[in-house]
């Protein structure tokens, strides 16, 4: 019998040298793996394991980051606030303690001033004792503002119902009104649209053009969401405020700094109010974006935090990976000498020995990453929408491509270690029949 | 086929050293079916592991097919291996994980033939050893006799120029070893280059040539016909 023809020089030969596309050598060491499934599953275990706990800890990582952005979600993170306060100097003859108020007039210098002003915003505040707000022989306690349109650039509330103030209502001192959702469900218990009905407020009556959700948890002037909101100039005129202004919510043009902007306006109401240029308290202000730079780094922290410890982990299963398989290397210094005997060059070996490595690992990985995933998902779904603190624990799809790369990455060089020792196995003390 | 000229081998531990073969000249002609006997120590396997390049001699020179078989990097002792030597081992050195068609079809694998390719001829030597049946078996699952036939299968399969078997009987029965012994003998009629490794005398009657080693050289050579 001569098979010589059958397995004469194979003429794509050269392309399976190339190795990556040799589907036979895949086999071949899939052959391996499976035949020897327990060896495997333990050898890939620790990976499997860093990878889960990277994408638990990542997923969780962000649900975390995006509590905190939804706690201040809808509102300009580039905003301060600014109200009169007490003087604390004496200046110009003036004592000090003197209580002072900011005026309608001061809007148009400041914007004439300050040109870094993005929005700004004049509020008013009104109590109102209790049971103020009222429709029929329906009654609630609520705080009652006047508010810009501007204001809903600043803080803004996702209108459920109707629209928010508009400038026509500011000109004509129109009285309507933006309910908040608690107000509506008290004032409208059987959730009826309340666009164009009647309500009184403090006495008088004004009519709902829009009910608001409020999205961001800052609250200023109390919870939003049980506020009545009226047109500042109808406040004024209708609750005999004169020409008073309780509080300025400002933002700024992009690239300029909060604390600067914040700065300039007290500036230019200390001049239109005879306060001392020193005086560090009689325009009180407050700067949001200390607060959310604060949670940024605090995100950035945790975030870093949790890759540095699942890459830990990661490359703890790649070492895991890479001791077992040095072990097993000398366990299957037999085979290993059956192969070379067989003539098996030392580059068949590595490759083996790496493409095992490689395949173990990123089998393990994908496994982990699908698993994490799954408990992520199952996390989510589980969540109830009221929490807060944590929400969609997910993680992105860069984010799984890049740590299969990293997989790769460690697949490889945890292939190295063992691949070299089997390398070193000659044919003949392999095989030596003792 | 094969000549030998003052072959010298020593092993070093690490306080001593043992000179095992002490120049060992030898001519084995194509076709020829010879038999190696000895003393338990005497060198046997250490010359036969020689010949089938799995280990390294210091001083002499050994011509196979024509080629001098000295200081070969590792990849060209690979090639040789695979191209030109069947090993034949008392202890069988399967591969535990892979059944036998794997077994016989793995030289074939590393002179990158197809894998559907590969196993049609392996399982074409399979039926020639009988074991046709058993291709899908592993090891663990067949006979010393058997398991001998698969070991015979794959050394065969890529066509070698000599077949080198270290006693291929000495884990067998006696029945199995005539079995085995059959196939050697039918090997070496359709012209294959034969030399087997053995204590067992009526193994060795059966070649057509013995080769008594002593202290690591040829005492002599019996012709047998
Ligand atoms: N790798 C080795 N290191 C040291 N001594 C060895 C080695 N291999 C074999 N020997 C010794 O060399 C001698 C010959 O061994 P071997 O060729 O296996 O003999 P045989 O096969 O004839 O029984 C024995 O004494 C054996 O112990
Ligand atoms: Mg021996």
């Amino acid at each position: 019998m001569n098979n010589s023809d059958k397995i004469s020089n194979n003429k794509l030969g050269f392309i399976k040298n190339l190795g990556i596309f040799d589907l036979d050598r895949w086999e071949e060491i899939w052959i391996t793996i499976t035949h020897n499934k327990s060896r495997s599953i333990l050898t890939a275990f620790g990976v499997f394991w860093g990878m889960f706990m990277l994408v638990a800890m990542v997923g969780a990582g962000v649900a975390l980051q995006r509590g905190m952005n939804s706690q201040i979600e809808g509102f300009a993170t580039n905003s301060c606030f600014v109200w009169a306060d007490r003087t604390s100097l004496p200046y110009n003859g003036l004592k000090k303690g003197r209580g002072w108020d900011m005026l309608n007039e001061d809007i148009p210098v400041i914007l004439n001033k300050v040109p870094e002003v993005q929005y700004l915003a004049p509020v008013l505040f009104g109590g109102g004792g209790t049971n103020n707000v009222t429709r029929n022989d329906l009654a609630g306690t609520f705080n009652v503002k006047g508010n810009y349109p501007s204001y809903n650039m600043i803080d803004a509330s996702k209108m459920v119902y109707g629209r928010y103030i508009n400038d026509v209502d500011i000109a004509e001192k129109r009285k309507v009104c933006i309910i908040g959702e608690r107000v509506y469900e008290v004032l409208f218990p059987t959730k009826e649209n309340p666009v164009g009905k009647q309500i009184k407020v403090n006495g008088i009556y004004f009519q709902i053009v829009g009910v608001g959700r409020h999205t961001s948890s800052v609250n200023i002037g109390g919870d939003e969401q049980e506020t009545v909101v009226l047109p500042f100039s109808t406040m004024q005129q209708a609750f005999n405020q004169g020409n008073v202004v309780h509080f300025l919510a400002v933002t700024a043009q992009p690239g300029v700094k909060v604390k600067d902007l914040e700065e300039k306006i007290r500036t230019v109401l200390k001049e239109r109010h005879n306060i001392s240029p020193d005086d560090k308290s009689a325009v009180g202000g407050m700067n949001i974006e200390d607060q959310f730079t604060m949670f940024l780094y605090l995100g950035i922290g945790i975030a870093s935090l949790i890759w540095v410890v699942g890459l830990g982990t990661l490359f703890a299963g790649g070492i895991g990976i890479s001791n077992i398989m040095l072990v097993t290397v000398r366990e299957r210094t037999k085979e290993i000498g059956i192969r070379r005997a067989l003539g098996a060059t030392p580059r068949n070996i590595i490759t083996q020995i790496l493409s095992e490595s490689i395949v173990l690992t990123l089998l393990a990985g994908i496994a982990g990453l699908v698993f994490g995933v799954g408990l992520l998902y199952l996390v989510g779904v589980g969540l109830s929408q009221s929490d807060q603190f944590f929400k969609d624990p997910q993680i992105s799809f860069g984010v799984a491509i890049a740590s299969l790369f990293i997989l790769l990455v460690i697949g490889t060089l945890a292939g190295f270690l063992p691949a070299n020792r089997a390398l070193s196995i000659k044919p003949i003390e392999a095989i030596r029949e003792e | 086929m094969i000549t030998l000229t003052d072959i010298n081998k020593t092993y070093y531990t690490e306080a001593t050293s043992l000179h095992v073969l002490k120049g060992i000249d030898l001519h084995i002609a194509k076709g020829e079916y010879v038999s190696i006997m000895g003393a338990s120590g005497s060198g046997k396997s250490t010359l036969l592991n020689i010949l089938g390049i799995l280990d390294n001699y210091d001083t002499g020179e050994y011509l196979l097919n024509n080629k001098l078989i000295k200081n070969l990097s590792e990849k060209q002792a690979a090639a040789y291996r695979n191209e030109l030597i069947g090993f034949v081992f008392q202890s069988f050195n399967l591969i535990n994980f892979k059944n036998a068609l794997e077994n016989v079809a793995l030289p074939l694998y590393y002179r990158n033939i197809s894998r559907k390719k590969r196993n049609i001829i392996a399982m074409e030597y399979l039926d020639r050893m009988g074991l046709k049946d058993w291709a899908l078996h592993l090891p663990s699952e067949m006979s010393g006799g058997q398991k001998q036939r698969v070991a015979i299968a794959r050394a065969i399969i890529s066509e070698p120029k000599i077949l080198l078997a270290d006693e291929p009987t000495g884990a067998l029965d006696s029945k199995t070893t005539v079995d085995v012994m059959k196939v050697f003998k039918e090997l070496n009629d359709s012209g294959l280059t034969t030399i087997v490794v053995t204590h067992e005398k009526s193994v060795a009657d059966e070649t057509h040539k013995i080769i008594h080693i002593k202290d690591g050289l040829i005492e002599n050579i019996e012709n047998r016909r």
